[in-house]
C-alpha cells in the first residue's frame, strides 16, 4: 500500500479531514522521514515542537466541527530565504546568523537570524492549515545552481546523493523528491525552482512576475524573483499556487489579478493547444538524453491533439550575459542592509569605526559567490560603466521580452528542456563560476520576461557506465498570469509518459 | 556618436576590484583580491558579447509592468514594538541601534 506521504497533496489533506489519519500522525512521519534522510542535507533547521502543535491545532480544530482548510495537516517545507516567526531564517548565510562568543563568524543555522513575522506567503499556508515542518537548505542568498554555495554544506540529490540536487532552492526540491515533506515552497531568480525540480524528478512552478506576494522573501533580485511551489505531481503543485497567490497590501509589485483554478485547470483536455518549440532550446551543448526525454514528452502532447509549430526566440543566447547583469546590479543594492547594525553577524574590532564595521562584517559573512556578485553588480552601476552595462542589459532584456511576446501570437505555450543536462556531480563545475551560469541558459530567459513557467518530470535518462537513471524535466512556458495553461499541459505529461504516477527515487 | 559595438572595457585591475570593494563596503582579503580580479575580468569579458546587439533604438525594461500594481488604504496599522525591532540586534542602546561614532568622518 502506498504510504500516505506519497500521495497527492490533496488526497492527503483528504484523509486528515476524515479523520482517517490524524495530522499529529502525518507530521510525526513526515518528521521521522526527515530523520532518517537526515544525510541528504535538505533542511537547516527541523522545527519539530513548531510542526508538532501546528499539527494537534489542526486535530483539535477537526475535533472541535470547524471547516478545515485547503491544506489540512499537509507537511510542507519552506526554503530558509522565506521569513517565518517561530524558526531561524539564514538564506543559508553566515551573515544572517550570531557571531561566535569569541567573536568570529562560523555559528550554524541554528543561531539564525529570529525574524518577527511571517513572510505573507507562510502566514496563507498556516491559514490553509498546512503544517510547516521545517527551513530548507538553499544557495547562500539564492545564488547558484547546484547547492554548493550553501554556506552550512550542500543538500545531495536523492537519486544519487554523489550528485547536486540544482539550485538554488535544492533543498525544497530535495525535501519533496525523498518524501520529507509533500510540497515545499522555494524561490525562483533565474531557475531557481524549475531546474532543481528538472534535477530532482518533482514538478516546480515559477510563478509570474507578480502572481505571488514576496513580502518577507529576502530579495535577491527584485525584478526577477518569484516565490513558487514544488510538489511531486501538478494538481498538488496546483493547490499550493491557489493557496499562496494572489494580492497582497504589503507587497505593490503583487498584481491584483484573479487567482486562475490551477487544479481543476489539471483535468482539462490540452486537444487543440498549439505547442511552441524554439530552437535555440535545442541547440549545441544540450545533453543527447535529456533532448530525447523532451521531444518524446512533446510527440506525445502532439498525438493527444496539441499542435505542435517551431518559433523564434533568436534572442536566447543573451540571456545568461543579460541576466548576470541585471540580476547582479540588484543585488548589490538589495544585500547592502546587510551591514551588522540591525540584526545577524557584527564583527566589530576595537576602537573600529563605521566602515570597518561593515566591511568586516560582510567580508566575513558573505561567501566567495555572493562577494563575486555583489562586486559585479557594483562595478555594472558605477560611473562610467552604468551605460555600457547595466542600461545595455535592460535594452536586451526587452528584446528578450519582446521574443516571447512575438512567439505567444503563434502559440498557446512553448515546451522545452528545463536544464541542459541532468544532476551533476559536485564539484563538476569546477571553480569557474561561468560554467556554472551556463547551467542557467534555459530558464534565465522567461525570468527576464516575467512569463510564467513550470518544470515538469518527462522520464528518466537510462543508465549508462558512469551514472545511474536520472530524471529530466520539460520545461513548459506560458504568457503572464496563464498558469492554468501550465497545469493542463503538465497534467497531460503525466499521465501520458508515468501513468503510473510519478517516479520516485530509490531509497 | 557612440557606436553600438564599441568596445566596452578595459582590463579589470587590482585597483578597480579594490574600488569596488570599497563602493561595496567589503573588505577583502589578499588572496581572494586576485581571485576576485580574475573571475570578474572573465565574466565581464563573456557580457561584453552584448556589444554585439545595436540597441540603439530599443527601449530598456527596468521591471516587467505589474497588472493592477494596486495600493491599499494608508491606514494607521500597529508596527514592530520597540523591543522586538532590537531584540535581534548584536548591539542596542538607550533604544536604538548601536554603531561606533562617525560624526568625523
Amino acid at each position: 500500500m502506498t504510504d500516505i506521504l506519497d500521495l497527492p497533496i490533496p488526497q492527503q489533506a483528504d484523509k486528515v479531514k476524515s479523520g482517517e489519519i490524524s495530522a499529529v500522525a502525518l507530521t510525526e512521519r513526515a518528521l521521522s522521514r526527515m530523520e532518517a534522510q537526515s544525510g541528504l542535507h535538505a533542511f537547516l533547521h527541523v522545527g519539530r515542537e513548531a510542526a508538532l502543535a501546528a499539527a494537534a491545532a489542526v486535530d483539535r480544530k477537526r475535533a472541535s466541527g470547524a471547516a478545515l482548510g485547503k491544506l489540512s495537516g499537509v507537511p510542507i517545507a519552506i526554503k530558509d530565504a522565506l521569513c517565518t516567526a517561530d524558526a531561524p531564517t539564514t538564506c543559508a548565510s553566515k551573515i544572517l546568523t550570531r557571531r561566535n562568543p569569541d567573536g568570529t563568524a562560523g555559528s550554524g543555522p541554528e543561531n539564525g537570524w529570529r525574524p518577527p513575522f511571517d513572510a505573507t506567503v507562510v502566514a496563507r499556508l498556516r491559514a490553509a492549515d498546512a503544517v510547516l515542518v521545517g527551513k530548507t537548505n538553499m544557495d547562500e542568498f539564492a545564488m547558484g545552481s547546484s547547492g554548493e554555495n550553501s554556506a552550512f554544506g550542500p543538500m545531495k540529490n536523492p537519486w544519487d546523493p554523489t550528485r547536486t540536487a540544482g539550485g538554488s532552492s535544492g533543498g525544497s526540491a530535495v525535501a519533496v523528491a525523498a518524501g520529507m515533506a509533500a510540497g515545499s515552497l522555494g524561490s525562483d531568480t533565474g531557475g531557481s525552482i524549475r531546474q532543481p525540480a528538472a534535477l530532482c524528478g518533482i514538478v516546480g512552478i515559477k510563478p509570474s512576475y507578480g502572481r505571488v506576494s514576496r513580502y518577507g522573501l529576502v530579495a535577491f533580485a527584485s525584478s526577477l524573483d518569484q516565490v513558487g511551489p514544488f510538489a511531486r505531481d501538478a494538481r498538488s503543485a496546483a493547490r499550493l499556487l491557489e493557496v499562496i497567490s494572489g494580492a497582497d497590501g504589503r507587497d505593490s509589485t503583487c498584481a491584483d489579478v484573479p487567482v486562475g483554478a490551477y487544479e481543476a485547470a489539471c483535468e482539462r483536455p490540452v486537444k487543440g493547444l498549439r505547442i511552441g518549440i524554439p530552437e535555440e532550446y535545442f541547440g549545441e551543448g544540450l545533453d543527447p538524453a535529456v533532448a530525447a526525454c523532451v521531444k518524446q514528452a512533446i510527440s506525445a502532447l502532439e498525438k493527444e491533439g496539441c499542435s505542435v509549430h517551431p518559433v523564434a526566440l533568436p534572442h536566447t543566447k543573451h540571456g545568461i550575459a543579460t541576466y548576470y547583469i541585471v540580476a547582479t546590479a540588484e543585488a548589490s543594492a538589495n544585500l547592502a542592509r546587510f551591514d551588522g547594525v540591525r540584526f545577524g553577524l557584527r564583527i566589530e574590532p576595537p576602537r573600529s569605526d563605521l566602515q570597518a564595521l561593515y566591511g568586516k562584517t560582510r567580508d566575513a559573512g558573505f561567501g566567495p559567490e555572493v562577494k563575486r556578485r555583489i562586486l559585479l553588480g557594483t562595478y555594472v552601476l558605477s560611473s562610467g560603466y552604468y551605460d555600457a552595462y547595466y542600461r545595455k542589459a535592460q535594452k536586451t532584456r526587452t528584446l528578450i521580452k519582446q521574443d516571447f511576446d512575438r512567439a505567444f501570437t503563434q502559440v498557446d505555450a512553448i515546451a522545452a528542456p528545463t536544464s541542459p543536462s541532468t544532476a551533476f556531480k559536485f564539484g563538476e563545475k569546477g571553480n569557474d563560476p561561468l560554467a556554472m551560469y551556463l547551467a542557467d541558459i534555459y530558464t534565465l530567459p522567461a525570468s527576464l520576461a516575467g512569463i510564467a513557467g513550470l518544470s515538469v518530470p518527462c522520464g528518466l535518462a537510462p543508465a549508462t557506465a558512469t551514472q545511474p537513471a536520472l530524471p529530466v524535466g520539460l520545461q513548459l512556458l506560458a504568457p503572464a498570469f496563464e498558469e492554468e495553461r501550465l497545469f493542463t499541459l503538465a497534467a497531460a505529461v503525466e499521465r501520458l509518459t508515468s501513468p503510473g504516477g510519478p517516479a520516485l527515487p530509490p531509497r | 556618436m557612440m557606436l553600438a559595438s564599441a568596445p566596452l572595457i578595459m582590463a579589470i585591475t587590482r585597483e578597480t576590484v579594490l574600488h569596488v570593494a570599497k563602493l561595496a563596503r567589503l573588505e577583502l582579503g589578499d588572496g581572494e583580491i586576485d581571485r576576485m580580479q580574475k573571475d570578474l575580468g572573465n565574466i565581464l569579458e563573456y557580457v561584453n558579447s552584448l556589444s554585439e546587439l545595436d540597441t540603439s533604438s530599443v527601449a530598456e525594461t527596468a521591471q516587467v509592468a505589474v497588472l493592477g500594481a494596486p495600493l491599499r488604504p494608508d491606514t494607521v496599522e500597529a508596527s514592530l514594538a520597540n523591543e522586538v525591532a532590537l531584540s535581534e540586534a548584536p548591539r542596542s542602546a538607550g533604544g536604538g541601534f548601536a554603531v561606533p561614532a562617525f560624526v568625523d568622518e
